[in-house]
């Protein structure tokens, strides 16, 4: 997300400005390079092809959105790679763990390409810098998008070199071995092992000196060759440690000498302290030190808000120090911040036209002459990530260096801003990469590692500064909060020839520039423009919505409410028309088709920073992931009283999600999710069983989204502040006996995220379960727990 | 006054805050790291201990009320990591993030030593105790089921 949102900021792109025509150089530009690699061709070596995997096409190259991003990808297995003498395969992992399986799941790539045994490979995690293993800010469903392909030349490259190694050492030719499972083979004439072998641990020195191989000599595997890869049959890297406890997270890691700091922040964005008296705080046991921190008025990026810090010599004495800490505060421009009033004002927005985002065929005429109309308003509250873990980090600055250990999403960001804030060097900043215990998009903006950073140098020794739960809930980059208006023009054989989609809500943008009251072109991206509904004539708008809090990303961004807007509604229009939601869905979405800004005429859709042509917005697809997900959830069953299925489809980070939910309403009117069926199409699939992990953990969070979660504000400041009043789903109501189905594709379709996909989906599927089940339709997301 | 705080079988004397919590003793004062901060209120249970062989919230807990008892964290439940619970977590691949599970399986871990063949509704009950943002509640229960069998046949 930073990258885009920055990008667009240098580039002073005028977010208000009204559709421009296409940027025709979007697909025009994208030069396809074909490689038809024959094996070992290039190196000038005789060819054995029938030793050889089958490798003609078994990989060919596309570009992608990684090629865009700061830094871009590195592909040096010298960098990635090293092997010891016993055969033990270390491989950096370079992208954070947050709970997605990306620490596995990229490295893992790579150890099938070289044929490496996973019980023999350990894992090191890269500290943050870019230049040196490509870009790192984990985020956008991203890791396996841009890094299969990296990975697998990589794995492919390290194979080579041990191959020609051991060919040097046996003195034949590289036809004769192998490499089979973290040793190569000697063939014999007939092309069969001879039974002579050398371990990768053996040939590791001279293979891993070797100068690298040119790409058009390597050789790939072929889809069915694949030991890891499209399997789901590894555990995550860090499983044992995690059910030992000897996983390690942002607060686990000690330093001699380290103190231990909490902050006080205003309570509202952007007051300062007017005075503080810290006389009791400096009596309580184990404070040691009152330090006042600078904050910055937003537009501010990932500037701390400033207050109060008290250093102890333990995390206790720092919270009790704080409780003790009497500060006043100043005004601040944002005091009069009501989120009951605003989202009123969001609505009264919706319902006048806006800034018009896209236009299709003639939507004003479209309305006038419609037999009639139909208009709903879909609400959604801010959000907090509430990540388990919350946020913390220990800085360590001596000698001119700072050392930072933080679990953070983007660590050369993080050594990047903490440089800029302290105005070091970033030569003089290691940012070390911790397991983080959750991060859904807060733990990229790192204010928190600022925090401490400032603290280590300002007294002198380590510290480890902690957030408390309240901490986070108070002080976040909040999920915008949100007003969608739909709008359906039916003629009076009630077709659907009419359709608005006024989007209202606080855009991300104000937290990194000037406010520009709309939301923006990539907001718009998520689930506005780039919809798959096909209806002659469309207005797709942005109402003005000022932000007076820092707005963040938050797993799957303005997907969220743009798919409970539109799905909900669609599921409303079958409702009004007597029809069933998922033929309204289909017809809806209309005939296959990859919907195409160029064709449309129009200016670029962001398609997550994707080149149109590898990455289409494919509507076959779509119906493909409905079709799918209905028929495993038996739809069109008859249920009893009390139950009912809903249906919802959406693509984000360009995979595609449907999911069904069934609801059934027990006697107090509780609701309850015996089942899901989600049908999900990321292309071919690299590790179907953290895939399924991601599904079930989204309807959980979608659940979440839909019947728990709102941030309040009054008078400026948060009102919630712990799990008690910001609650969130728990095991004695979740949804259970969720399935995952996986469109299956070979290696050629190109492999995508899923980390945030299956959210945005979820919450209108239930609501269009509960009113299938009870009549009852929620449009204002919390809709608590009972209808 | 110091006062003994038994922690994995260990005495400690402590002669510190006495209304520090038990999860901020282990952590900052013992460096044991397995038990976790979440919410600070007793609330979300990650910092879920064995006080007595009951599950306890580290974070409510003050050493004082914890003296004199047998204090067990996740470094102290099997030597090896193969308590039942813990193997159960691992067959059925539980964890995302894995920040909150130490605090699962310690709740787990007791429930099943008080109630070894607990209904389903039991556990969902049970564990509710819990969050785990990641979402990871289906395989939570299904590995305390298993776990649960395994306890009973082993």
């Amino acid at each position: 997300m930073l990258k885009y949102i920055e990008q667009a900021c240098e580039q002073n792109v005028e977010l208000n400005q009204t559709p421009q025509p296409a940027n025709r150089a979007v697909i025009a530009k994208m030069t396809r390079r074909r490689f038809i690699k024959l094996a070992g061709g290039g190196a000038g070596m005789v060819l054995g092809m029938q030793f050889l995997p089958n490798t003609a096409l078994a990989f060919e190259p596309y570009p992608t959105g990684a090629d865009g991003m700061p830094n871009k990808t590195v592909i040096n297995p010298q960098v990635f790679v090293a092997i010891d003498p016993d055969g033990t395969v270390t491989l950096t992992a370079h992208r954070s763990e947050m709970g997605t399986g990306a620490r596995t799941s990229v490295p893992m790539v790579l150890a099938d390409e070289m044929d490496a045994d996973w019980s023999r490979v350990v894992l090191r995690q890269a500290e943050g810098d870019e230049p040196k293993y490509g870009n790192q800010d984990t985020d956008g469903s991203r890791s396996l998008r841009h890094y299969v392909q990296p990975m697998r030349q990589m794995g492919a490259s390290v194979r080579f070199m041990l191959e020609a190694a051991a060919a040097e050492q046996w003195g034949v030719d590289k036809a004769r071995v192998r490499a089979s499972n973290h040793e190569v083979l000697l063939l014999d004439d007939s092309g069969s092992p001879s039974g002579e072998t050398l371990g990768y641990g053996d040939l590791a020195k001279a293979a891993m000196t070797m100068e690298l191989p040119a790409f058009e000599s390597l050789s790939f595997k072929a889809d069915d060759e694949f030991r890891y890869m499209g399997r789901g049959e590894l555990p995550m890297y860090d499983l044992h440690d995690i059910t030992t406890g000897k996983a390690r997270y942002g607060a686990d890691i000690s330093l001699d000498g380290m103190k231990f700091a909490v902050v006080a922040r205003p309570p509202v964005v952007g007051a300062t302290v007017n005075s503080v008296d810290s006389e009791a705080a400096l009596l309580v046991a184990g404070v040691e030190k009152i330090v006042e921190l600078p904050g910055a008025m937003p537009p501010a990026k990932f500037a701390p808000l400033g207050g109060v810090a008290v250093i102890a010599n333990n995390t206790w004495a720092a919270m009790k120090g704080r409780d003790a800490l009497k500060i006043e505060w100043s005004e601040s421009p944002h005091d009069s911040y009501n989120t009951t009033e605003y989202s009123e004002q969001m609505r009264a927005t919706a319902k006048a036209p806006g800034q018009v985002k896209r236009r299709v065929g003639d939507p004003d005429a479209a309305f006038a002459n419609a037999a009639r109309v139909v208009a709903h308003e879909y609400y959604q509250p801010h959000m907090q990530h509430a990540q388990m873990e919350p946020l913390v980090a220990v800085a360590d600055y001596k000698d001119g260096k700072m050392t930072i250990w933080a679990p953070v999403q983007s660590p050369y960001g993080a050594r990047t801003d903490v440089a800029a804030a302290l105005e070091m060097d970033p030569e003089d900043v290691r940012v070390d990469v911790s397991l983080l215990g959750g991060g859904f998009g807060r733990k990229s903006k790192c204010d928190f590692v600022i925090e401490a950073a400032m603290l280590s140098k300002e007294i002198g020794s380590p510290v480890k500064l902690q957030w408390t739960r309240e901490d986070d809930i108070r002080h976040g980059f909040y999920h915008t909060t949100s007003v969608e208006r739909l709008e359906a023009a039916l003629d009076s054989d009630d077709k659907v020839v009419g359709w608005r989609h006024r989007s209202v809500s606080p855009t991300i943008f104000s937290t990194f520039m000037a406010d520009p009251g709309f939301t923006s072109d990539l907001e718009a991206g998520m689930g506005l423009v780039d919809t798959p509904i096909n209806v002659p004539n469309m207005s797709i708008e942005a109402g003005e919505a000022k932000s007076h809090t820092r707005i963040g990303w938050f797993r799957a961004v303005s997907n969220i409410p743009r798919a409970f807007g539109v799905q909900s509604f669609v599921a409303e229009l079958a409702a009004e028309l007597g029809r069933d939601p998922k033929d309204m869905l289909l017809e809806l979405i209309g005939p296959d088709r990859v919907i195409d800004p160029v064709a449309m005429d129009m200016k670029d859709l962001w398609n997550y920073g994707e080149p149109y042509e590898e990455f289409p917005n494919d509507t076959a697809r779509l119906r493909g992931v409905v079709e799918l997900a209905a028929e495993k959830a038996g739809w069109g069953a008859e249920l009893p009283d009390g139950e009912g299925l809903g249906i919802a489809a959406h693509r984000s980070f360009v995979t595609y999600v449907a999911t069904v939910v069934k609801v059934k309403l027990a006697d107090d009117g509780r609701i309850t999710i015996p089942e899901v069926h989600t049908a999900v199409d990321c292309g071919f699939c690299i590790n179907p069983e953290r895939v399924a992990s991601q599904m079930e953990g989204a309807a959980v969070m979608g659940m979440t989204v839909a019947m728990h979660s709102g941030i309040n504000y009054e008078n400026g400041a948060v009102t919630n502040s712990n799990f008690h009043d910001y609650p969130v789903a728990r095991s004695d109501a979740y949804p259970q006996n969720v399935h995952t189905h996986i469109v299956e594709h070979p290696f050629s379709v190109h492999a995508t995220g899923v980390g945030e996909p299956g959210v945005p989906p979820f919450a209108p599927a239930l609501a269009n379960a509960i009113h299938a089940a009870s009549g009852k339709r929620f449009r204002d997301m919390p809709f608590g727990v009972r209808v | 006054m110091a006062i003994t705080l038994n922690v994995n079988g260990t005495d400690h004397q402590f002669d510190g805050d006495t209304s520090m919590p038990v999860l901020w003793y282990v952590r900052d004062i013992l460096g044991l790291h397995g038990t976790k901060f979440g919410c600070g209120t007793g609330q979300c249970g990650a910092c879920t201990v064995h006080v007595d062989g009951q599950a306890a919230r580290g974070c409510v807990l003050s050493v004082q009320d914890a003296a004199g008892k047998q204090i067990t964290t996740i470094e102290g439940l099997d030597a090896d990591g193969n308590h039942p619970v813990q193997k159960a977590w691992r067959v059925n691949n539980v964890p995302q993030c894995g920040y909150c599970q130490a605090g699962q399986i310690m709740n787990a871990a007791a429930f099943l030593s008080s109630n070894p063949d607990p209904s389903a509704e039991q556990i969902d009950q049970q564990m509710a105790g819990n969050i785990c943002r990641c979402g990871c509640y289906q395989r939570i229960h299904e590995a305390v089921a298993m776990a649960a069998v395994e306890s009973k046949e082993g």
